[in-house]
């Protein structure tokens, strides 16, 4: 577990990068780190393997002060992964996987065989790849080597700073989804940097959003999209996100007030006028305060068009309140639904097809572009 | 046309003379560059390492470079005395500023996130120098060595007037002789080893960058 107290960074400058920053990265979690540029979220990460020292306060790693250990073990002992990908361009892949583990001395046979566990890890062939070389890889590809470099010499802990923000949106996809695979294989804790909230939602157990300095709010993605502290978090996450989180929009964003509707002292000729012309089979009757009473059908109007009005009402069809959720109408059996104001007064009718909109949009996203 | 099957006459009838030339030459060529190896390389480190340094560094090599080398031998002959020692401290003077500059920018072109992972990872500074960033500066190094060597088996031409050997002494004796014949005869195989010393160090130049700086 690696804990932050208090934690303060300021520059020579006068800078302050860092403000009290009070964080738990917990074992085995995906913690994302995520805000605007300049906001600290790379300081941050790079304060836990002393690529930056901070000012004052408490870091540390299991309990340990991590200024007590030696930047350069504490380094071999943590993965670590750039957005430049950074692979020694001179080096066979082999080698570069390897460099850690050579750092640490293993012997030659352990450190062959955790290149290729490694690179089928990732789907590489070890025969087809080991002894190529950086620039002969795409660009997902070498960054699937700076992830197993990363892991080669078996870290607790693993840093990546933006590691898939360079790379093509299929890439980056594919390299999402085997990451969360690989986490829950390896179980280590993650510390991710990144600007992009559908990564962060995407991958984090837990998401730390920060701005000049500061966390703003931290927590699981469902706890900032069901409730964002603030406006900047609500901004930083983006309409859209938030809605979708939310479930769907309240009644009311759905009535059709267009609806056609009809005094109960009507006569039926009346009212089976009214629908042919607005060409709909049911019709919501009022009384003349306005109040909903029930649905006449078209097919019971036209069986009895001596009737009243009043005698053929279904009453059945409850209306629903306007800020009642739509939920409730998608799980009914009903075809109509009146909505009516607290008092009962008719406001108008629930319009399905926008609904059906709505739903719609959001399956299309949730399934996404898969690859 | 006369001229130009004098000219092989002579050079077949001293061909063993000239050959121990071309061989007195190329050895004080090495030498030179060995030596300005050997201190220009840790010079360009230190100038890429230490940022406050490099301004001093790389002007005196580039003062060096800018001495006239007839004025340069001259000076050197009044503490080193006449023979092929004082031209060999001139052409490593000489030498130097190609060495130095081309290691420096060679080490300051390390693209900074190669470095930063090689940090990030844990490597010390003397390791990533080693490991990382002095052979990838490796074909910079090796476009200077190219432009060192042609000037310096250039420069060494001169060598006679300080009592060095060398092409130089066909050279300078077909001058003063008047001897035309003399003359080329010692010019035509310095400037084939200016000549040859680019194309194969060219090609190796070509091998290193493909070997070592193979970024896409």
């Amino acid at each position: 577990m690696i804990q932050l107290k208090n934690v303060n960074k300021v520059y020579e400058d006068g800078f302050h990068a860092l403000k009290n920053i009070n964080l738990t990265f917990e074992e085995g979690k995906l913690n994302v780190l995520i805000g605007p540029s300049g906001c600290g979220k790379t300081t941050t990460m790079k304060l836990l393997n002393r690529l930056i020292d901070y000012t004052d306060g408490e870091l540390t790693i299991d309990g340990k002060l991590i200024s007590e250990i030696n930047p350069i073990e504490l380094r071999r002992q943590m993965g670590y992964v750039i957005q430049s990908i950074g692979l020694f361009p001179h080096m066979s892949i082999y080698d570069n996987v390897a460099t850690v583990p050579k750092l640490l001395k293993w012997d030659k046979e352990k450190t062959r065989k955790k290149v290729d566990e490694l690179l089928k890890m990732v789907d590489l062939d070890p025969d087809t790849y080991r002894d190529r070389f950086p620039h002969e890889l795409s660009g997902g590809q070498q960054q699937r080597i700076g992830v197993i470099r990363a892991l080669a010499a078996e870290p607790n802990i693993i840093l990546m700073d933006e590691p898939f923000s360079a790379l093509d949106p299929i890439s980056r996809e594919q390299l999402q989804d085997e990451l969360v695979r690989l986490q829950k294989e390896i179980n280590k804790t993650i510390i991710f940097v990144t600007h992009d909230m559908d990564e962060a939602i995407k991958i984090a157990d837990q998401i730390i959003l920060m701005r000049d300095g500061e966390v703003v709010q931290k927590g699981s993605p469902y706890e900032l999209l069901t409730n964002p502290v603030n406006q900047f978090v609500e901004d930083f996450i983006g309409e859209d996100r938030l809605r979708q989180a939310r479930g769907l929009p309240p009644m009311t964003a759905f009535v059709d007030e267009g609806y056609p509707s009809i005094n109960v002292k009507y006569s039926m000729e009346e009212a089976i006028t009214v629908m042919v012309e607005a060409r709909k089979d049911q019709l919501p009757i009022v009384d003349c305060d306005n109040k909903y009473l029930g649905i006449l059908s078209l097919y019971d109007a036209v069986k009895n068009r001596e009737a009243t009005i009043d005698s053929l009402v279904d009453e059945s069809v409850i209306a629903y309140r306007e800020t009642a959720e739509v939920e409730k109408f998608v799980a009914s059996k009903e075809t109509i639904a009146p909505i009516v104001h607290e008092d009962t007064t008719f406001i108008g009718v629930l319009d399905q097809d926008q609904l059906l909109n709505v739903l719609h949009e959001q399956v299309d996203q949730k399934s996404g572009v898969t690859s | 046309m006369e001229f130009i099957t004098d000219l092989l006459q002579y050079m077949s009838n001293n061909s063993s003379m000239l050959i121990s030339l071309t061989i007195e030459h190329i050895v004080m060529v090495i030498q030179a560059i060995g030596l300005a190896l050997i201190v220009g390389i840790p010079l360009g480190i230190l100038a890429a390492k230490v940022e406050k340094l490099a301004p001093v560094i790389l002007s005196l090599v580039n003062i060096l470079q800018l001495i006239p080398s007839l004025a340069m031998l001259a000076i050197l002959l009044l503490y080193f005395g006449l023979g092929n020692e004082t031209v060999v401290i001139g052409l490593f003077f000489y030498s130097l500023l190609p060495i130095v500059r081309n290691t420096y920018v060679g080490i300051k072109e390390v693209d900074p996130g190669v470095s930063e992972a090689g940090k990030g990872i844990g490597m010390t500074q003397l390791q990533l120098l080693l490991k990382v960033q002095f052979p990838l500066s490796i074909p910079f190094l090796m476009a200077g060595l190219r432009v060192a060597f042609v000037i310096a088996v250039a420069v060494a031409t001169i060598a006679p007037y300080i009592g060095g050997g060398g092409l130089g002494r066909e050279i300078v004796g077909g001058i003063n002789a008047q001897n035309d014949i003399r003359l080329i005869a010692g010019a035509v195989p310095a400037a084939l080893l200016a000549l040859l010393a680019d194309f194969i160090l060219g090609i190796v130049e070509k091998r290193t960058k493909r070997r070592f700086r193979s970024v896409s």
